[in-house]
């Protein structure tokens, strides 16, 4: 995801760079501040040793003081890798590189049985990784002195298993298993096949390494670009999970270039604009939010900065806006891209291109200020004027070493603003009468100040705006918006453009033809003048003051003013409280009343009881075989339970429930009862007949 | 008048008496079940007309509860009476038997109504 992220974040940071041409900053001291800040260590170390060396790789190459020390427990973590038997490749390498730049106390006899692995694990290896791996951890052990007559034997042998692996694109495969062809293989193949050079005994062919440059020329024909001069590789295939993203593919291409370059008599010849290329893509990131990312862009840059192939120069300029009425003069400067200060060269301004694509001024160089770096040109031509322009500048090096070659490109494009302070000359309003155009009255501003003109016109008349602009150098100018402003007490407005011919523009309300846009509103107007633009240093939203209008009552089918809204932002308020209407709850009785009744409605019942006593009722009837017996009581008991349900139906239960069992207590009850009926009926017949 | 007419009714009410006093016991228990459903039938309208209807079905379930069931006395009190020609052949068991299941489907939408 973070991975993801940093991609797009990539695009999105190139994208914004205007087109065709843009202004690369070197590295300077936000990327210091922003290094620190992004590799914070936690408790004393900064993670894995791989981050660690990132952290460490980039703070030697930015030149920061790291503040919190992390040296104690990064060189334990790099003792306890080094003296361990069971580490991984991987990880001796990245202890290695951290020891490289901490210089930590190592135990020799560790380094003897590290050797030995590293030998046997570059005899065993099947993949790309486990042979960088083991030869990058030899020839770092060869750099620090660790093991100064450290050699391969078996140069040529190796060389030829890591040349198998080559792809006719260019590319590099991980393994022979493994079929897919990688840029970031193909760097990483590279580097390795630079350390085998500079580990072997004896002379590797030249015809190889031949082969070698071959490979990285049609590596670089698959380069890809950008529209503003930046370079990059990527792979193919993107969802592959061995995909790195573009940062991380060119930056390993970039060291494996610079480390080959670095072991090879012959130059590698890659075209100079290809390198500085690579150069506007790294500096093109500006600063990453990811830490792999960060210590790519500056791992790469720090090799391009010293590599053997072409070293690339970055023209800068630390303003784009420049300010006629303030004088301010065409700062360049050319750095490498780490900043530090470039060989001694010319700046040729050759070209500016305004709005109609036509160069404007003749090759002029720069003079240089060697106290402040800086190519300067004091005074822009008479042929500038505000506006936005496309500066080329040129780079001419100046006598060189042979071995010294830098990649400046041909020509560079940078945007320019121009500004400067527009003049407002002879503004004046005037309501004017309709026919004749004879002044009625004429009012001068001052548009620089405060004024309030106040003017009265009815609908037959006219009001007439005019003013002039110049620009410093004395031309006409267009500026993005003129625009006169009239507002109604009852808020609402009009807008209305101001023409121009040449240097003067005018306005000319007509009333008459004005009344229905005005939505037949009499009163007083506020007026409100709008003159801007980018350039314009003094661009004005002024209140000139108010006109009182006389507009005749409106016929019946006229168009009504929208409603203003009493405050724009009242919209973003509470909004007004609902009030619900529920249905008012009925009035209940009293509790003691409905206690009374209850009472009440036992009454008769208590009355039933005493009248059945009264009347001397009595069980005598009831059977007394155990047979009858017990159907008369089960019946009884069945329909006390039915009643039972019912109460309880009232209670809980739900209506299926209680059919339910009603059915199932219905049929014993039926059977119960009829049995029993039956019986006192045969004895009463009896009793009858007998 | 008055003092005859008073007279005529002690007279009237007394015959009424003791002619009640000959009816069979088990109908004497079937008119004071009819009473007792009838009165509680009352006093439940005059709740009602004292606190207003507003559970209507409460209302409804309780005074027709009442009345069913009185109703259903009265069949059974025609006919178990033996000296009713029209039921002669039929059982007094088996009206009762009626009466209860009738009075047990009674109550049943009773109680469902009550709510």
């Amino acid at each position: 995801m973070a991975r993801n992220l940093g991609r797009f974040l990539v695009l999105i940071l190139l994208v914004s760079i205007c087109d065709a041409a843009s202004v690369f900053q070197p590295i300077s001291d936000s990327h210091r501040s922003a290094a620190l800040e992004l590799f914070t260590p936690v408790n004393g170390s900064f993670g894995s040793l791989e981050e660690t060396y990132e952290a460490l790789r980039t703070f030697e190459v930015l030149g920061v003081e790291n503040k919190s020390d992390v040296r104690h427990a990064s060189c334990a973590s790099v003792s306890k890798t080094l003296e361990s038997s069971s580490s991984s490749l991987k990880d001796l390498f990245f202890a290695l590189k951290v020891n490289g730049i901490l210089k930590c106390k190592i135990n020799e006899k560790a380094l003897e049985g590290i050797i030995s692995r590293l030998k046997a694990a570059i005899n065993d290896a099947n993949s790309l990784l486990d042979l960088y791996h083991s030869i990058g951890s030899l020839v770092l052990m060869k750099e620090q002195s660790l093991k100064a007559d450290l050699h391969l034997s078996d140069a040529k042998g190796v060389f030829h298993s890591i040349k198998a692996l080559s792809q006719s694109d260019g590319r590099w495969c991980y393994s022979s298993s493994n079929p897919q062809s990688s840029a970031y293989a193909a760097g990483i193949a590279l580097e390795t096949l630079a350390g085998v050079v500079s580990l072997s005994s004896s002379e590797i062919d030249q015809s190889m390494i031949g082969a070698l440059r071959n490979d990285v020329l049609k590596l670089f024909d698959g380069i890809e670009k950008y529209y503003n001069g930046a370079s990059y590789f990527d792979e193919k295939l993107i969802d592959s999970h061995e995909n790195q993203g573009s940062i991380s593919t060119t930056s390993s291409v970039v060291r494996g270039i610079t480390a080959f370059a670095a072991v090879t008599e012959e130059s590698l010849n890659l075209p100079g604009d290809k390198i500085l290329g690579l150069a506007r893509f790294f500096l093109g990131i500006g600063i990453p939010g990811d830490s792999k990312d960060f210590f790519n862009q500056i791992d790469s840059l720090a090799c391009l900065e010293n590599n053997r192939v072409s070293i690339p120069l970055i023209l800068s300029l630390p303003s784009t806006v420049l300010s006629l009425t303030k004088k301010d003069s065409l700062k360049v400067r050319v750095n490498t891209v780490l900043g530090s200060s470039a060989p001694p060269l010319t700046v040729k301004l050759v070209g500016a291109l305004g709005s109609k694509d036509t160069s404007l001024i003749d090759s002029q160089e720069l003079k240089f200020n060697s106290e402040t770096g800086v190519h300067i040109l004091n005074d822009l031509p008479k042929s500038i004027d505000v506006g936005s322009y496309m500066f080329t500048f040129e780079i001419v090096l100046h006598e060189l070493e042979p071995e010294e070659v830098y990649a400046t490109g041909d020509q560079t494009k940078v945007p320019i603003f121009v500004t400067g302070i527009v003049k407002i000359e002879n503004a004046e309003i005037a309501v004017l009468d309709s026919d004749l155009g004879s002044i009625e009255t004429q009012k001068q501003l001052d548009l620089a100040g405060n004024n309030i003109a106040s003017l009265s016109a009815n609908h037959l008349q006219k009001l007439r705006l005019s003013f002039q602009l110049t620009t410093p150098r004395r031309h006409a100018f267009q500026p993005h918006q003129a625009l006169l402003k009239l507002r109604h007490e009852s808020k609402a407005e009009h807008i209305f453009v101001v023409g121009s011919s040449g240097k003067q523009f005018q306005l000319v309300l007509d009333f008459l033809g004005l009344v229905e846009k005005f939505f037949y509103l009499s009163g007083r107007y506020d007026i409100e003048l709008t003159v801007g633009d980018a350039v314009m240093e003094n661009s004005l939203l002024r209140a000139l003051g108010h006109i009182e209008l006389d507009i005749p009552e409106p016929p019946e089918k006229a168009p009504h003013p929208p409603l203003q809204p009493v405050d724009p932002y009242s919209r973003y308020g509470p909004k007004a409280e609902i009030t619900h209407i529920f249905r008012a709850p009925e009035k209940r009785p009293p509790k003691e009343l409905s206690l009374t009744f209850l009472g009440l409605t036992i009454l008769p019942l208590l009355g039933f009881l005493i009248g059945l006593l009264r009347l001397e009722v009595n069980l005598k009837n009831f059977p007394t075989k155990a047979a009858p017996a017990t159907f008369a009581l089960l019946f009884h008991i069945g329909i006390g339970v039915v009643l039972l349900l019912y109460v309880l139906f009232w209670l809980k239960l739900d209506l299926f429930t209680t059919l339910k069992a009603l059915g199932l207590l219905g049929a014993f009850l039926v059977f119960v009862g009829h049995r029993i009926l039956s019986y006192l009926a045969a004895t009463s017949s009896k009793l009858k007949s007998a | 008048m008055a003092r005859s007419s008073g007279k005529d009714a002690q007279a009237l009410f007394h015959s009424l008496r003791t002619a009640y006093a000959a009816t069979p016991t088990n109908l004497k228990i079937i008119d004071l079940y009819v009473g007792f459903a009838v009165l509680t039938a009352v006093i439940q309208v005059v709740y009602m007309a004292l606190v207003g209807s507003f559970p209507f079905n409460s209302f409804l379930s309780g005074v027709l509860s009442c009345v069913g069931t009185a109703v259903l006395a009265v069949c059974l009190r025609i006919q178990v009476n033996k000296e009713n020609k029209e039921f002669k052949d039929l059982a007094p068991e088996r009206a009762f038997a009626d009466f209860v299941l009738c009075n047990l489907v009674l109550h049943l939408v009773i109680m469902n109504f009550l709510g």
